[in-house]
């Protein structure tokens, strides 16, 4: 399996990244530069979190008309693996190739802490390393993380499966109206999406930063072997 | 800008006092010209010369085998083994952070982090301590909410875990708040990068932000007392860019991979004025500067603004001529300024041209040695009389209770939670976690442990001992996680040195901090002053604060795999190391439930504090114990209780011993002490014997309660509630917060 990562200017998790598909791997992947043109001879791109070009004008609005982003969709359009987490999801509903958009977390304040998410989304390779409603823990970091779309979108996602994970509580329950539970406000607790061939996924927590016992957990690990298992 | 004649009036308008405008006279031999004028002002303000502490600092110790660096850089570096270095130093904001709490909390984020990362140092970890005013003060919630958003915006954007820190409330901190920043860095130890120019027709290389007319004269800002009028001082604050740091930083470390680089300093506290004169004084070069070619995002910018201005995101560095388009390069793909705008000389003076015209010629030498130095007058401090132990209104619940719900004991997760710990993927404690923060070293087993800890109302009552004591509880902190304590920072904020009150303060705590150092092996690497943090009101009476002696410490951590963190465990005993004596005076229960602060602070014995220390580590690294947390504000009930939240587990509790009353016995804050939970306590006891170490029983670990004897019985759960109440309670509800900063979330 071959993995690139995208750094754009302000990108700042892209070592954690590569970190976390390392323990799994053993291999590092690639980074990519925000100018490059193409990404070819890839089996995954992944956008990772940061302030891509400091999220000056709306969260991921620059990074997602930089040259590589068009790669990018290219590489998508025939069949490519893209995952993109935190501002790499915001990059990826920027440039429309993931519904919805995500808007100020509801309390108005950056959001560091742990939630819980529970496993939804099916047929894809970002969700198989787990059972489809498990109940996993991972951190978040991020100031514009509440999910929106159209009532019909998101009728639409859930219809199809394509609802990858919910924010729950520990024992699995969502719970849409709690500032506990549903931190950032998102629409119907959705935490991450998926497109409609299932194979890009966005999500607001980072998975890869509960990769190791030692760094609090092992609960984001199955993301990578899910991916690993799939792509070799 | 108009031009005023330069005179003396002129020169005290700049902060100059009347005998250091007389010196300035005689070094240039004519009248300086205003950009002249400027230069000497903030090269000799109290901010940039350290012309009151200077003489006491020199006390401090500062050697160790392992120290690589100490004071003089812009940063501390330590050897940390496998040929790693850890770069760190502590900063303060505080003036800027009263007038603007927001930008003034970043760019005392975005300032340190430069000086790490001009030392070619990668930065690992953010800490900060914090002071603000009473929670009822109309200020306070506008200065937490600006400075909290602050330090997150910034560190967040740059991608620097926030992992530590402090924060108090006292009323003395009103219209003063402090802001102390510390980035710990990670470098390799065959390169590091210093100030010291060398190499004479060499260029002198500027890159990142353009310069702006924001923060002319911050540095003189920083060097007086704050007024009724100090808000118009606004202008004076520097806007932070952590976007433009951020590729700052990645340009930085590029660049440092190649050997372009002969030397580098950032544009902090007066800017190009600063960085340039100390690359040129510390290299014993001369310096000509051409600022026809300083880049500029305002028009028609004079030469005395540009050499006095603060803009953020800027750093100065000699290359070697056969690397300038290599380095080019680089920040070009940075998308950064990059201008050549002078060249090194031999003349030994600092030669400012703008438009075809000399502005600006200086000789350097003088410049620093004839710098004033002031040995200010000190005092016999009175200090208050002992205590005489009070008795306890209330019973140890209510106590306890009232403790953790109040706004110096409540939980600071609000804080935490908006501080991005996790990014950089190396965090093994998070904020609340354990004692000190740790940071696993990439690529290694080792970890790096830091904290930041200081008491203000011990070194109120006793400055001597508030010096030491804020060193032996980030030791203790270091040491709770099973880490060997390397090194320290400091970070000094008192009032004016005017004063001779404080003054004294100033050097009982700087004797305190020497005293305890030399005691610990426990060296100080780097550090900074901030005085006159004082207000003076309408009616010409003026507060001082209270001295914070702030210190931050870093220890490593062999095997990052054994350390320890605080929550109490499901099951193992509880042992307490260290002797109770029953200090109660200055303690946290006297001034939350009585009212009072009033009494010595704790004793404070070095000799107790290593071999406690030591003894506790040495448990840790053999595996004997499962948590382990300090006793300081509160004591040891509360201690124990923020293991009970910390575990989300009970505990059952023996009652005092038969010599102290409940509430002494728990609310004590005697110092060098520590609690272990372990499942081996015998023989960990038989080894403090061995050892000559006091250690007892304190009870069972297990339960969700929290029960003593029959005293006291109280659900974790609801201990936690309480906690956690009071910072949501005070902020309020986010309709009511100040605006929020468009660019700080993300």
């Amino acid at each position: 399996m071959k993995t690139g990562i995208v750094v754009f200017p302000g990108t700042n998790r892209e070592r954690d990244m590569a970190q976390a598909f390392r323990v799994v791997s053993g291999k590092t992947p690639q980074m990519l530069w925000h100018q490059q043109d193409n990404v070819d001879g890839l089996d995954l791109v992944v956008l990772p979190g940061g302030f891509s070009f400091g999220d000056y004008l709306r969260s991921g609005a620059m990074a997602a008309h930089s040259p590589i982003m068009k790669a990018v969709r290219r590489f998508a359009e025939k069949g490519g693996y893209v995952l993109g987490v935190c501002n790499g999801f915001q990059i990826l509903t920027e440039a429309q190739m993931l519904p919805g958009a995500l808007l100020r977390n509801a309390g108005m304040r950056f959001l560091s802490q742990d939630c819980h998410l529970k496993v939804e989304g099916r047929d894809s390779i970002f969700t198989s390393g787990w059972n489809h409603g498990d109940v996993f823990r991972a951190p978040m970091a991020h100031g514009d993380g509440n999910y929106t779309a159209a009532p019909d979108v998101l009728d639409r996602l859930e219809g199809e499966g394509r609802v990858a994970f919910r924010y729950c509580t520990a024992e699995g329950h969502v719970k849409d109206g709690d500032e506990h539970v549903n931190m950032n406000g998102s629409a119907r607790s959705i935490a991450g999406v998926l497109s409609e061939n299932r194979r890009v996924c966005g999500l607001m927590p980072h998975p890869e930063n509960l990769t190791e016992e030692i760094l609090g957990g092992t609960d984001g690990l199955p993301l990578f072997t899910g991916i690993m298992e799939a792509l070799g | 800008m108009t031009a005023a004649p330069v005179d003396i009036e002129l020169a005290r308008s700049f902060g100059l006092k009347d005998d250091e405008y007389e010196t300035v006279l005689c070094i240039m031999g004519r009248t300086p010209s205003l950009t002249e004028l400027g230069i000497f002002s903030v090269m000799w303000s109290e901010h940039c010369s350290y012309k009151s502490s200077r003489l006491h600092l020199k006390t401090l110790p500062i050697k160790a085998p392992w120290v690589i660096h100490g004071p003089g850089e812009n940063a501390g570096v330590i050897d940390i083994g496998d040929g790693l270095a850890a770069v760190f130093k502590m900063e303060s904001h505080n003036h800027p952070s009263f007038i603007e709490p927001y930008q003034g909390a970043a760019t005392g984020v975005g300032g340190i982090l430069r000086d790490v990362f001009t030392m070619g140092a990668r930065p690992i970890a953010n800490l900060n301590a914090l002071r603000f005013g009473d929670p009822s003060h109309k200020d306070t919630k506008r200065v937490v909410d600006g400075v909290v958003r602050g330090i997150g915006g910034y560190g967040n954007c740059m991608g620097v875990p926030t992992v530590g820190g402090e924060v108090n409330f006292h009323s003395s901190y009103n219209c003063n708040p402090l802001v102390n920043a510390m980035t710990v860095g990670l470098a390799r130890q065959d390169r590091i990068f210093l100030s010291a120019a060398a190499g004479v027709g060499n260029p002198v290389v500027y890159v990142g932000s353009k310069t702006g007319r924001d923060g002319i004269h911050g540095a003189t800002m920083s060097s007086a007392e704050f007024d009724s009028e100090s808000s118009s001082k606004r202008p004076t604050v520097q806007v932070g860019d952590p976007f433009t740091e951020k590729l700052l930083l990645e340009a930085c470390l590029e660049l440092m991979a190649t050997d372009a680089v002969i030397s580098i300093q950032d544009m902090g506290a007066a800017g190009l004025t600063s960085s340039a004169v100390e690359m040129a004084s510390k290299g014993g070069v001369g310096i000509d500067l051409d600022l026809d070619h300083v880049p500029q995002r305002e028009a028609n910018m004079q030469a005395y603004e540009m050499m006095l201005s603060e803009s953020q995101e800027r750093m100065l560095m000699v290359l070697r001529p056969d690397r300038t388009e290599e380095a080019r390069r680089i920040f070009e793909k940075w998308e950064l300024d990059f201008a050549i705008v002078g060249r090194l000389t031999d003349s030994g003076r600092i030669t400012v041209r703008h438009n075809g015209k000399v502005e600006a010629d200086i000789p350097l030498g003088p410049l620093a040695d004839e710098a004033p130095v002031y040995d200010r007058p000190t005092m016999e401090y009175e200090r208050p009389p002992a205590l005489v132990p009070p008795a306890d209104p209330c019973g140890i619940e209510k106590g306890l209770l009232q403790l953790l719900s109040s706004a110096n004991g409540a939980s600071r997760a609000w804080i935490w939670n908006q501080y991005d710990s996790g990014v950089g993927g190396q965090t093994v404690q998070r904020p609340g976690g354990a004692d000190a923060a740790i940071v696993r070293v990439e690529g290694t087993d080792r970890g790096l442990a830091m904290t930041t800890d200081c008491t203000p109302r011990y070194g109120q009552a006793d400055p001597y001992v508030g010096g030491a004591q804020a060193v032996l509880e980030v030791w203790r902190n270091l040491t709770a996680t099973g880490a060997r304590p390397l090194a320290m920072t400091d970070n000094l904020n008192f009032a004016s040195p005017e004063n001779p009150r404080i003054m004294t303060q100033f050097v009982e705590a700087v004797k305190g901090i020497g005293d305890a150092g030399r005691a610990l092996d426990f060296p100080v690497v780097s550090g900074n002053v901030s005085l006159y943090n004082e207000t003076r009101g309408d009616d010409g009476s003026v507060t001082a604060i209270q001295p914070a002696p702030v210190i931050g410490g870093v220890g490593v951590l062999d095997d990052v795999q054994k350390a320890v963190g605080l929550a109490m465990p499901q099951d193992g005993e509880l042992l307490l190391v260290g002797e109770t004596w029953g200090e109660l005076g200055q303690s946290m229960w006297l001034k939350e439930i009585l009212g009072r602060e009033e009494g010595a602070p704790p004793a404070v014995d070095f000799a107790a504090e290593r071999r406690n220390g030591d003894f506790v580590r040495e448990q840790i690294q053999k595996g004997a114990i499962q948590a382990c947390h300090d006793v300081s504000d509160g004591g040891l009930i509360v201690a124990l209780a923020e293991m009970a939240m910390a575990g989300n587990t009970g505990c059952t509790l023996d009652i005092a011993p038969d010599d102290l009353p409940e509430h002494i016995y728990w609310f004590a804050e005697d110092q060098a002490r520590y609690v272990l939970a372990t499942r081996q306590a015998d023989a960990v006891l038989d080894a403090a014997k061995a050892a000559g170490v006091p250690v007892r029983r304190l009870g069972q670990a297990g339960g969700e309660v929290l029960k003593l004897g029959d005293v006291m019985a109280v659900p974790v759960q609801q201990l936690r509630s309480q906690h956690a109440s009071f910072f949501p309670r005070f902020m309020g509800k986010e309709d009511d917060a100040p605006v929020v900063h468009l660019d700080e979330l993300s």
